[in-house]
């Protein structure tokens, strides 16, 4: 069996294995899965309100998603995804609240105050990464506990005491009343579009730039890029900044096009958290990051569904999440196996 | 009120927050030191206080008063099977062990939810109604300042988990079992070479993790907040991640920084009604912490060396 085979077949193992052990579990506590996985496919693909919505859960997953495997392609972890997205969030939505300006300047410019935002957070681990030598995980999980608590207290000052920020002026608004008419008035939205461009802006810089191909050599060797002539410090903290700009995009599709304000959170959004099963099954690709974006996002909503129509608590795709994760990181093993497997059929042969 | 009145308030309560805290950090600290981060922390707690939780509310009339300790075993027992996943993971299967601690966390909080969901039919349990109880210690009270500041209205959960790092730190530095553990976490393929069972080591120390996180989780459900819901631990674990590399991956220094970061929680939560605190805004005690790790991490604090195979899995005759 060739490499790339199996690099493709692992993801497809994992999300198998994964749904069975959901499976499992809805069986052994008494539900029955087979209502369940009915009630997941129908709040995926019921009708076209269902579609609408399930589109516009898997935009902040393509984002967040790229984020994650942007990093991950130079060599680093960004775990702080759920960070820079909750400060783009704020930034996207205090900018569409503060002012009002024509649409064409307004969106543009509350999009780039999420991304600026997100950069910034990606900025700060990638500065102490660079100069200190400071593992980034630990710092973007901090990072994250702090864009939690700030973004709080500046929703609390800007709405004077309040929990939420008014609603975004429309100017600043990616909702399009083409995508509602066609969904039976989803809340899908125009950022499908830009998560999709961004796609292949990720694409474009990792195979197509300078900046791209140094960011891959220093995330497959830093010594080797170092010894070339590429100064590592900087693809470094380059790295983490574009990577928290996909972030702080994906906080600015929910505050412009999902809920249009910010509210002040109680715990995180998970989406960021989620971006890093998405990037790890798709391989920290751009092609496959849609492929992992459209899976968990379709799966995240479509649970919303069981509860009502089957009675199971949708945690259990949750679960069935955390069981992906769990064998796509044990690649290691799913692989041995399968060589196993292909050997003994040349032996029969 | 007076300056020493401030600390009779403060200072039992950030004990009271470091409790938990300590237990979890110093399970860090074993798995670190052996060359296997363990990010699965906070999913540990989480299992732990559920465990404990469920098993409380469960068994409140047959064992009585002693129900919060054999809740303790329950939800040790709990988490430590959990930590066996990531230790299988990263240890047999190779596993980045980031991603497979990230892949209990997301487990843990969500088969908590749904069993209680099941369980309870709603979104969180019950109150429990066996619980820790506050005492004051007979003889050691009556001191004057440290008997108000250390021995009033304590719970013996404070004292077992400050034991613990005690004995911690004893068979990290004094045992041959812990100089095999740092011998595996440093250098792998040497202590393989000197016969040490280098999976077999990591394995323990990846349990004895969970077996703390558990009962620190446990700890926490049962004397902070006595149900268990989607917001109980609440990045507690990741606090106590923290609180370990704050430390410098020693345990009693991780005590340390666990009691530091207990006393900035209950700044930010008794903090109101202190005069001085209050006029600081609640922000920046509860990012306190946190800016405290970085800034620690960047170094300004003395550098902080993790053990130096931390993370990468041993492959036999890999060079």
């Amino acid at each position: 069996m060739s490499n790339r085979v199996t690099n493709l077949l692992v993801p497809i193992i994992s999300v198998i294995l994964g749904l069975l052990v959901g499976a499992v579990i809805m069986l052994v506590s008494g539900y029955n899965p087979l209502e369940g996985y009915a009630a997941l496919w129908n709040g995926i693909f019921g009708d076209m309100y269902t579609i609408g919505e399930t589109i516009r859960q898997i935009t902040p997953y393509l984002l967040a998603g790229l984020a994650v495997a942007f990093a991950f392609r130079s060599g680093l972890f960004n775990i702080g995804v759920e960070g820079q997205l909750i400060v783009g969030w704020f930034a996207a939505a205090y900018v569409g609240v503060a002012v009002e300006l024509p649409k064409i300047i307004h969106l543009p410019l509350a999009i780039i105050a999420a991304a600026v935002a997100g950069a910034l957070w990606g900025f700060v681990p990638g500065l102490l990464k660079a100069k200190f030598h400071v593992h980034e995980v630990i710092i973007t999980i901090m990072m994250n506990y702090i864009a939690l608590h700030v973004t709080n207290a500046l929703i609390r000052t800007v709405s004077d005491g309040g929990d939420r920020t008014e609603n975004i002026f429309a100017s600043a608004s990616l909702r399009s009343e083409f995508l509602e008419n066609l969904t039976e008035f989803s809340r899908l939205h125009l950022g499908i579009v830009l998560a999709l461009v961004m796609v292949g802006v990720m694409w474009f810089i990792l195979e197509k730039t300078t900046l791209g191909f140094e960011l891959k050599a220093v995330g497959f060797n830093k010594n080797a890029s170092q010894y070339a002539g590429m100064n590592v410090n900087k693809n470094i903290i380059l790295a983490m900044v574009i990577s928290g700009a996909f972030a702080g995009m994906a906080g600015a599709m929910e505050a412009l096009g999902t809920f249009e304000y910010v509210s002040s959170k109680g715990g995180f959004t998970g989406i960021g958290f989620d971006g890093i099963a998405v990037a790890l099954l798709g391989m920290n690709t751009p092609l496959g990051v849609i492929f992992g974006a459209t899976l968990f996002g379709s799966l995240k909503y479509g649970a919303l569904n069981m509860p009502n129509a089957a009675g199971i608590p949708i945690e259990i795709v949750e679960i069935v999440i955390a069981v992906i994760i769990f064998f796509v990181a044990s690649g290691y093993i799913i692989r041995l196996l399968l060589l196993r497997a292909s050997a003994k059929k040349k032996e029969a042969k | 009120m007076s300056f020493l009145d401030v600390l009779y308030f403060i200072i039992p309560s950030a004990i009271f927050y470091a409790a938990p805290l300590i237990l979890v950090a110093i399970g860090g600290v074993f798995s670190e030191k052996s060359g296997v981060v363990n990010i699965g922390l906070e999913g540990l707690m989480v299992i732990g206080a559920f465990v404990g939780i469920l098993f409380n509310l469960l068994y409140a009339d047959t064992f009585g008063a002693a129900t919060p300790w054999i809740s303790l075993i329950a939800a040790m027992v709990a988490a430590l099977l959990l930590s066996l996943l990531h230790a299988v993971a990263s240890i047999s299967f190779r596993a980045d062990q980031v991603v497979s601690g990230v892949a209990i966390n997301l487990l843990a909080v969500a088969l908590s939810l749904y069993l209680v969901k099941r369980i309870f039919d709603k979104g969180q349990t019950d109150f429990i109604t066996e619980r820790f109880a506050r005492y004051n210690v007979p003889f050691l009270s009556d001191i004057p300042v440290i008997g108000p500041l250390f021995f009033t209205s304590v719970y013996n959960t404070s004292f077992f988990a400050i034991g613990v790092a005690f004995v911690a730190w004893f068979v990290i530095y004094k045992t041959p079992f812990g100089l095999r553990l740092r011998a595996v976490g440093e250098h792998p393929m040497a202590a393989d070479t000197m016969g040490v069972n280098v999976a077999r080591m990591r394995y323990i120390a990846v349990m004895i993790s969970g077996a703390l996180a558990g009962i620190g989780g446990a700890i926490y459900a049962q004397t902070i907040t006595n149900d268990f819901g989607h917001a109980t631990i609440n990045g507690q674990g990741f606090m106590a991640l923290a609180a370990m590399i704050f430390g410098k991956w020693h345990p009693l220094g991780a005590m340390g920084a666990a009691l530091f970061f207990g006393f900035a929680q209950s700044l930010s939560i008794v903090g109101s009604s202190i005069p001085i605190i209050q006029e600081i805004p609640n922000v920046f005690l509860l990012i306190l912490p946190y800016v405290l790790t970085i800034f620690a991490l960047a170094g300004f604090i003395g550098r902080a060396n993790a053990p130096l195979a931390n993370g990468k899995p041993y492959i036999k005759g890999q060079r």
